[in-house]
C-alpha cells in the first residue's frame, strides 16, 4: 500500500510542477478555535527545488487523466504517460501530514480535467472543504478553478480556498487557437472576471461586517507560458500589464516552456526552456508593481524585446541617461528608486538617514547598494564620476566586463 | 574603567544598563560573568538582574524606538556577538540623547549595525521557521532539533505556538543545550540530559511513531519529482539553502530516515 501511494505521489507531483506558482503569502486566515495551522503573514519556503524554485506547498494534481489535448501540457490526452488518481482522502491526509511536520505552508490542488469541468471542479472543492470543516485546516489552499465548471463551484471554492486561479496558459488568442484548440481565451477570462468580481463584493462586506466570511483572502493570480509560441515581450507584458489592471490579479506567473513532447507546432524536445527570457520577464514585472515604471517606458514599439545583456532597469537607464545623474541627497524617493544597483530597502535608507546628514558613497556601500552600477548614475560626496564624462556605449561595456569578470557566468538574480 | 559583571540574561543587561545611567558612570564594560576576568586597573560592580530596573530601561526604549527598532536590540542580545553589550548600551546612549527618530540615522555606524544585526537575526528566524522538521514520536509528540548560528528560539516561539496549537511539539537547540516544549496549552523551557546511546541523531526507530518513516519516504519523493532537471542551477539552489542547513533537511538526505 504505501509503494502505491509513493508512485501516486510522484506521478502526480511530476506533472503538476509545471505550474509555477507556489506563493503562501498574503492571506489573512488566522488559526481559529485551537486547530491546526496559520496561513496569516509572510509566505515560507520550506525548501528549493536543484532548478532553485522556492517549494512552499504540496503542489499536486488531483489526477492527471485529462480530455483535452493541448500541446505545450504533459497531461494532454494523447500523450503516452503513465496516469494516475488520489482520492479525496487521501489527499487530505497527505496535507495534513506534511504540515504538522513543517514540511509545507498548504496544498496547491490542480487537475487534469476528467469526465466533465463541474465534475473535476467538484472533486477539488470536497478536498478543500474536508481540510477546512473536518480538520480544522487553517493553512494555505490554493485551488485551480477549472474553466467551464459552474458559478456555484467557484463560489463555494472560494470560501475554503485562500487563492483562486485560471491559467491563461499563452499571451495570445491567437497561439491558443494553434496549440490548445479545445481552449479558448473568453472561456478561461469569464471565471476570472467572476471571481474578481466576487472578491471585490467580499471586501466591501468584510468593511460592513467584520465578521463576513473570507473570500479568496491570497487573492487570484494566473500563468503565461513563454517560449511556446512567437509572441514579442511586449505582447506578453501587454498581456499581463491588461490582467493586472481589469482583475486587479495579485501575481501573473511567467513560465519558461520546457519542452515535454515532439510536435512541429512548438520548440524542438532539445531546446532549452529560455531561463534568462523568464527572469527578465519577472524583473520587468517588478519594475511595473514595485518601481513606478510604466509599460510603455520600458517596452515598446521601438524596443518589443528584453535585453538579454543587461537587466530592463540598467536598459532603461541607459536609454535615459538625460535624467542622470541623480542628487541622493535631494532627489525625490521615486527617482531614487530608479537607479541601477539600488532596490527599495536602500532607497527607503536613503530617504529616511539623510535626514540627519548627507549620505556619501562610502554610505552607500555600507547599504549594500551594487556601487559598480549605481556608481555610473548618482552624485553625492565621495562621486568621482562627473556629469555627461561618460557616453551610453562606455557605461555599458564597463559594467558588463565588471559583472563578467566577477561570476565568470550570467548571473541570474532577480534584482539588477 | 568600570566593569559591569552582569550574569548574561538580557534582563541582567538592562539592569547594567539602568547601573550606567544611575551611577553617571562613563567609561565603563558591560560584561557578562562568565568572560569576565578581574584587571587590577578596573572597579568592578556586580550586577543582580532587577526586574523593576530593566522595565524602565525597556519602556523608555518602547517610547522611543518603533516595534521592529525594539526586535533589533533584543536581537542584538540573541547574536552572541562578542561586542553586544556595547553596541547595545551605544545604541541606547544614542536613543536616549536625542527626540528624533534615531533609529533611522543609518548613517550613523552604530545605527546601520544594529539594523544589519536585526536583519540577520530576522533571517535566521525565518529560516528556522522553514526548516524544521518535526518527526512525529510514539506517545504523538512532535520533536525537532536545531543548531542555529544565532539563539533563535525565543524568536520563534510565537510562530510554533499559533501555527501548531492542536499538536505537542518540541524544538531543540542542541548547541545551547536548551528547547521548549509545547504542551497544547503552554510553552516551557526544557533541557534534557541525553544518554551517550540517544545522542541527538541517534534515536532508535521504536522512538518514532510507525507511520513517521512512510511520511519521511514521501516527502523525499516528492521533492525528487517537483525538480525539474532541463532547469537545473545548483548555483541557485545553493544560495537560497545554504549547506549547513542540509543536516536537517529529511529531503536532502534521500534513502535514509531521518532521526532527530
Amino acid at each position: 500500500m504505501s509503494d502505491r501511494i509513493i508512485q501516486k505521489l510522484e506521478i502526480l507531483a511530476d506533472a503538476a510542477k509545471y505550474d509555477v506558482s507556489c506563493s503562501s503569502s498574503g492571506s489573512k486566515r488566522e488559526n481559529k478555535n485551537k486547530g491546526l495551522g496559520d496561513a496569516k503573514g509572510m509566505g515560507i519556503c520550506h525548501t528549493y527545488t536543484e532548478d532553485g524554485r522556492c517549494v512552499s506547498l504540496l503542489k499536486i494534481l488531483l489526477t492527471n487523466y485529462c480530455i483535452y489535448d493541448c500541446a505545450y501540457c504533459v497531461t494532454r490526452r494523447s500523450n503516452d504517460v503513465q496516469r494516475a488518481a488520489f482520492t479525496v482522502e487521501e489527499v487530505v491526509d497527505l496535507t495534513i501530514n506534511f504540515y504538522r511536520r513543517n514540511y509545507i505552508e498548504g496544498l496547491f490542488l490542480s487537475s487534469g480535467i476528467f469526465k466533465d469541468p463541474d465534475y473535476t471542479m467538484e472533486r477539488l472543492v470536497r478536498v478543500a472543504k474536508k481540510l477546512r470543516t473536518e480538520h480544522n485546516f487553517n493553512g494555505y489552499i490554493h485551488l485551480k478553478s477549472i474553466p467551464g465548471a459552474s458559478d456555484e463551484l467557484m463560489q463555494e471554492a472560494g470560501l475554503y480556498a485562500d487563492r483562486l486561479s485560471v491559467n491563461i496558459e499563452l499571451p495570445s488568442e491567437q497561439s491558443l487557437k494553434q496549440l490548445a484548440p479545445e481552449k479558448n481565451t473568453a472561456d478561461i477570462e469569464k471565471p476570472m472576471a467572476a471571481i474578481s468580481q466576487a472578491i471585490r463584493q467580499n471586501r466591501n462586506e468584510i468593511q460592513v461586517f467584520k465578521k463576513a466570511p473570507l473570500f479568496v483572502p491570497a487573492g487570484q493570480s494566473t500563468q503565461m507560458i513563454v517560449g511556446a509560441s512567437p509572441e514579442s515581450d511586449w505582447q506578453v507584458m501587454q498581456k499581463a500589464d491588461q490582467l493586472y489592471k481589469s482583475f486587479g490579479l495579485k501575481r501573473v506567473y511567467y513560465s519558461a516552456y520546457v519542452p515535454v513532447m515532439e510536435d512541429n507546432r512548438l520548440p524542438a524536445l532539445s531546446s532549452a526552456p529560455p531561463v534568462l527570457r523568464e527572469n527578465r520577464l519577472y524583473q520587468t514585472d517588478w519594475l511595473l508593481r514595485f518601481y513606478g515604471f510604466s509599460l510603455e517606458e520600458i517596452l515598446n514599439q521601438q524596443h518589443p524585446d528584453l535585453s538579454t545583456e543587461m537587466d530592463p532597469k540598467l536598459t532603461w537607464a541607459l536609454r535615459n541617461l538625460h535624467l542622470f545623474p541623480v542628487d541622493i541627497n535631494t532627489a525625490d524617493y521615486e527617482m531614487i528608486l530608479r537607479i541601477p544597483g539600488l532596490g527599495v530597502k536602500s532607497a527607503k535608507k536613503i530617504v529616511a538617514a539623510r535626514r540627519f546628514g548627507k549620505i556619501t558613497l562610502e554610505h552607500l556601500q555600507k547599504f549594500g547598494v551594487m556601487l559598480n552600477r549605481a556608481k555610473y548614475f548618482l552624485n553625492c560626496p565621495g562621486q568621482r564620476y562627473q556629469l555627461g564624462e561618460l557616453s551610453e556605449s562606455d557605461i555599458k561595456r564597463r559594467i558588463l566586463a565588471q559583472a563578467e569578470g566577477r561570476s565568470g557566468s550570467r548571473q541570474l538574480n532577480l534584482f539588477g | 574603567m568600570t566593569h559591569f559583571v552582569y550574569d548574561g540574561s538580557f534582563e541582567g543587561l538592562l539592569t547594567a544598563i539602568f547601573e550606567v545611567y544611575e551611577r553617571k558612570a562613563d567609561i565603563v564594560r558591560i560584561i557578562p560573568a562568565s568572560q569576565y576576568q578581574p584587571d587590577a586597573f578596573s572597579e568592578k560592580i556586580e550586577i543582580y538582574p532587577d526586574e523593576t530596573k530593566a522595565n524602565r530601561v525597556w519602556k523608555g526604549l518602547q517610547k522611543k524606538l518603533s516595534v521592529d527598532g525594539l526586535t533589533n536590540v533584543f536581537s542584538c542580545y540573541l547574536s552572541e556577538l562578542p561586542d553586544r553589550e556595547e553596541l547595545i548600551l551605544e545604541f541606547c546612549r544614542l536613543v536616549f540623547a536625542s527626540d528624533d527618530k534615531v533609529e533611522e540615522n543609518y548613517g550613523s555606524p552604530i545605527v546601520l549595525r544594529v539594523a544589519q544585526i536585526g536583519r540577520q537575526l530576522f533571517r535566521e528566524k525565518h529560516r528556522f521557521e522553514a526548516f524544521v522538521r518535526f518527526g512525529q514520536l510514539q506517545d504523538g509528540t512532535f520533536y525537532a532539533t536545531i543548531d542555529p548560528d544565532f539563539n533563535v528560539i525565543p524568536l520563534i516561539i510565537s510562530h510554533f505556538v499559533t501555527r501548531y496549537a492542536d499538536q505537542a511539539w518540541i524544538i531543540y537547540d542542541i548547541r545551547r543545550k536548551y528547547g521548549i516544549y509545547y504542551d497544547k496549552t503552554e510553552v516551557q523551557e526544557v533541557r534534557f540530559d541525553f544518554s551517550p546511546l540517544a545522542q541527538p541523531g541517534n534515536a532508535s526507530p521504536e522512538t518514532y511513531d510507525s507511520r513517521e518513516d512512510l511520511y519521511q519516504l514521501l516527502w523525499q519523493a516528492y521533492f525528487k519529482s517537483v525538480n525539474i532537471p532541463a532547469r537545473r542551477n545548483m548555483k541557485l539552489h545553493r544560495k537560497h539553502v545554504p549547506i549547513r542547513y542540509w543536516k536537517y533537511l529529511i529531503e536532502k538526505q534521500p534513502g535514509k530516515p531521518y532521526r532527530s
